[in-house]
């Protein structure tokens, strides 16, 4: 039986056009973000700090999000929680209603991706534009980003120059700065035009209520000062305690991300505009979304919740090089979406992928707040037993496995039956064609054939022998 | 040699039922270096297929079971396998979290137990006198042995102290052939294109052998390399030193 996600991956390895988009860039991403690490002298201290900063946060997240609220509040920004997506969305329409906004910019949000939020905008008859470059083309395409910071890696300049020449009418190219350039002339006006920005955060700042996000491309500078209402969406676990561990945070995240030692941007927030300033907004939301969240916290993956979103471990993953971001069904993809993905939305239907892993554990060797991501995939695994249908067949053999893996005797005698079995349907020592579960093993590679004597008997045989002379 | 005691050997149920040579190969290595060596009575598995498939009772069963027969031995647990090694250092002891008297026994065996590399790159393993007619050799670190253990060097130092063995690297070495156990069952396809990459990296490096510690990984190297006709010969690093000192 093929399932969702196995035909999706299936699509995936066959789409060659990707194959060569995900390579250029993971690599390279995975190429800059070693030389960038090796730049900060100090980087496990680094890591281990920022994640002991994070895991005790995570502890009293409770304590630390009051403590929170009440700085935000008297920095001048308004509050609101959401438990849920529909929550948060619904709080950001009234928002947007209640001071007349015709004219969303956003800047890159997933929790806004996780929400949904652009249809719910649309659907209240507000126009958002996006103005992150990748996710202004990703709105273009009409389609889903594929990557936590590179949101069109699935396409390849080529891609884009058809797709903005086709959508924007603009002589086609692909050379990346004038494709740049187009999406820049364009939304230079929406910057102006708009009446409210809504923006993620990277980062909340528990002692003194500062927002911080990082940008390449100055948008995020423009959407929070030149719309006069600015909504910031975050999730509930974005805190880190001070401004000495956002300094770390920041260390981790542009060298972990993109492989440089800072981003071109970073933007730090403490409320609305003050008398004197010269720009602006004249109000700051900020919409603390849950959607999950508390969920996770409670179960066997709540360390998930450190995950500062730099896509490291998306670029380090074999599988993710090798489906690509889509395949995961959902907004956050590879090893990070793998965990985060089940947690928000319940085991259920994404029972495959905590499966969809071989254990590598090239994830956890890359990730900044060192995740310990197999372990979670693991507890996931045992869940998704626990909690869905599995395949009889595995399920039957693995009892019976263990059964007989616990007695000697019966180990043995089943291991002979196997060896005979499969030696049977061998030529030369090899198998070409299984039946059953192993068919598709068999489909492009061979499977050497068990042994006409274990190494058990082997061993003693060679034993006797030499104790005998 | 001097006697240096004796030691159990795991031998891991893919090396008994599949590829016995390796198992020959890591005895009588561990032989020459002045050990030993008993096969423990009533081995089996060690459980790992249930636990990474996330069957912990059934894997509690199994581990159980190898602990009541390991824990009865003496020794130091020598293992020719990183993924059943690590299973056994590290993940018995997560297999067994709310178990006490078990993950007691468990971090008794995780004390006693080595890989083969480690235990034999300590022991004096690259000064064995090991020599090859001149040839190339890749290294495929399994991910279990590189960043479960995080065992690296041992390997390598070994692979270079066989006289005639030219060690030759290939493009992201470090990255998952795509095994991963019942993985490469359960998503075979996705398996496959994880092995094209590693064997088109592996094929283009000018290897006449290619080698690791892992027999999971090297069934699963060598099937493709068959499929592809490739004429590159994979061997279990035991193999290849044994082969050194006949």
């Amino acid at each position: 039986m093929t399932t969702a996600f196995q035909a999706r991956a299936r699509a995936a390895i066959g789409n060659h056009q990707l194959h060569v988009a995900l390579d250029r860039t993971t690599a390279l991403l995975g190429l800059r973000r070693s030389t960038a690490v090796g730049s900060l002298d100090d980087f496990e201290s680094v890591r281990s700090h920022a994640r002991h900063a994070k895991m005790e946060l995570l502890r009293h997240l409770g304590d630390s999000l009051r403590a929170f609220e009440e700085r935000l509040l008297e920095n001048g920004a308004q509050v609101h929680w959401a438990d849920t997506g529909a929550d948060a969305n619904r709080i950001i329409v009234e928002i947007a209603t209640r001071a007349g906004v015709r004219r969303v910019a956003k800047g890159k949000s997933m929790a806004s991706e996780e929400t949904h939020l652009n249809e719910a905008l649309e659907h209240a008859g507000i126009t958002v534009i996006e103005t992150d470059l990748g996710e202004y083309i990703v709105q273009l395409a009409n389609d889903r980003p594929s990557h936590i910071i590179m949101p069109i890696v699935h396409m390849t300049k080529e891609d884009v120059g058809l797709l903005m020449h086709e959508r924007m009418h603009v002589p086609y190219s692909d050379d990346t700065q004038v494709l740049a350039q187009y999406a820049r002339e364009r939304l230079r006006e929406e910057f102006l035009r708009a009446e409210m920005g809504v923006t993620g955060a990277n980062f909340g700042v528990v002692e003194n209520g500062t927002i911080c996000l990082v940008t390449n491309e100055g948008n995020g500078r423009m959407v929070t000062t030149l719309p006069r209402v600015h909504v910031v969406l975050m999730g509930i676990e974005k805190l880190v305690p001070t401004m000495a561990d956002l300094d770390r945070f920041l260390k981790l995240l542009a060298r972990s991300a993109t492989g440089q030692k800072l981003t071109a941007y970073t933007t730090l927030i403490r409320g609305p505009r003050r008398a004197g300033d010269d720009c602006g907004p004249e109000d700051v939301h900020v919409v603390l979304l849950d959607n999950g969240r508390t969920t996770i916290l409670a179960g066997e993956t709540a360390e998930i919740l450190g995950c500062i979103r730099c896509g490291a471990c998306l670029n380090a993953c074999p599988v993710y090089r090798t489906i690509g971001g889509h395949a995961y069904g959902d907004v956050y993809p590879g090893p990070v979406g793998a965990i985060v993905t089940p947690g928000l939305r319940g085991i259920a239907h994404h029972a495959e992928l905590p499966g969809a892993s071989t254990l590598c554990g090239a994830c956890r060797d890359v990730c900044p707040v060192r995740l310990d991501i197999p372990r979670m995939l693991l507890a996931l695994r045992q869940e998704a037993v626990k909690e869905t249908a599995q395949p009889i067949a595995l399920r039957a053999g693995l009892k019976a496995f263990a059964a007989i893996a616990s007695r000697p005797r019966a180990y043995r005698a089943a291991m002979k039956v196997m060896r005979r079995v499969l030696r049977a349907r061998a030529t030369d020592g090899w198998i070409s064609r299984a039946p059953g579960l192993a068919a598709g093993w068999t489909a492009s590679r061979d499977l050497k054939a068990p042994a006409a004597q274990t190494f058990e008997d082997r061993w003693r045989a060679y034993r006797a022998q030499r104790d005998a002379s | 040699v001097p006697p240096r005691g004796q030691l159990q050997l795991v031998p891991t149920c893919l090396v008994n039922e599949f590829h016995p040579d390796a198992g020959m190969a890591v005895a009588r290595i561990l032989e020459r270096l002045g050990f030993d060596i008993h096969v423990p009575d009533g081995i089996t598995c060690c459980g790992q297929p249930a636990y990474n498939a996330g069957f912990h009772d059934d894997a509690r069963q199994v581990a159980r079971h190898t602990l009541d027969v390991l824990t009865a031995t003496e020794g130091p647990i020598v293992v020719p396998s990183g993924s059943c090694s690590d299973m056994l250092v590290h993940q018995y002891g997560e297999l067994f979290r709310d178990h006490p008297a078990d993950a007691e026994r468990a971090r008794g065996v995780a004390g006693r137990c080595r890989e083969f590399s480690q235990f034999v790159a300590a022991h004096g393993g690259t000064e064995i006198g090991a020599r090859l007619a001149p040839m190339r050799v890749a290294y495929h670190p399994s991910c279990h042995l590189l960043r479960g253990l995080g065992i690296s060097r041992e390997p390598q130092a070994l692979i270079r102290s066989i006289e005639g063995v030219e060690p030759v690297p290939f493009a992201e070495q470090e990255e998952c052939c795509g095994f991963g156990g019942l993985f490469s069952i359960k998503n075979p396809e996705i398996s496959a294109s994880m092995l094209d990459r590693k064997l088109a990296a592996v094929m283009v490096s000018g290897a006449d052998r290619l080698v690791s510690c892992d027999l999971g990984c090297l069934l699963h190297l060598a099937g493709g390399l068959r499929r592809r006709g490739s004429t590159i010969a994979t061997q279990h690093l035991a193999e290849l030193m044994d082969e050194g000192l006949a």
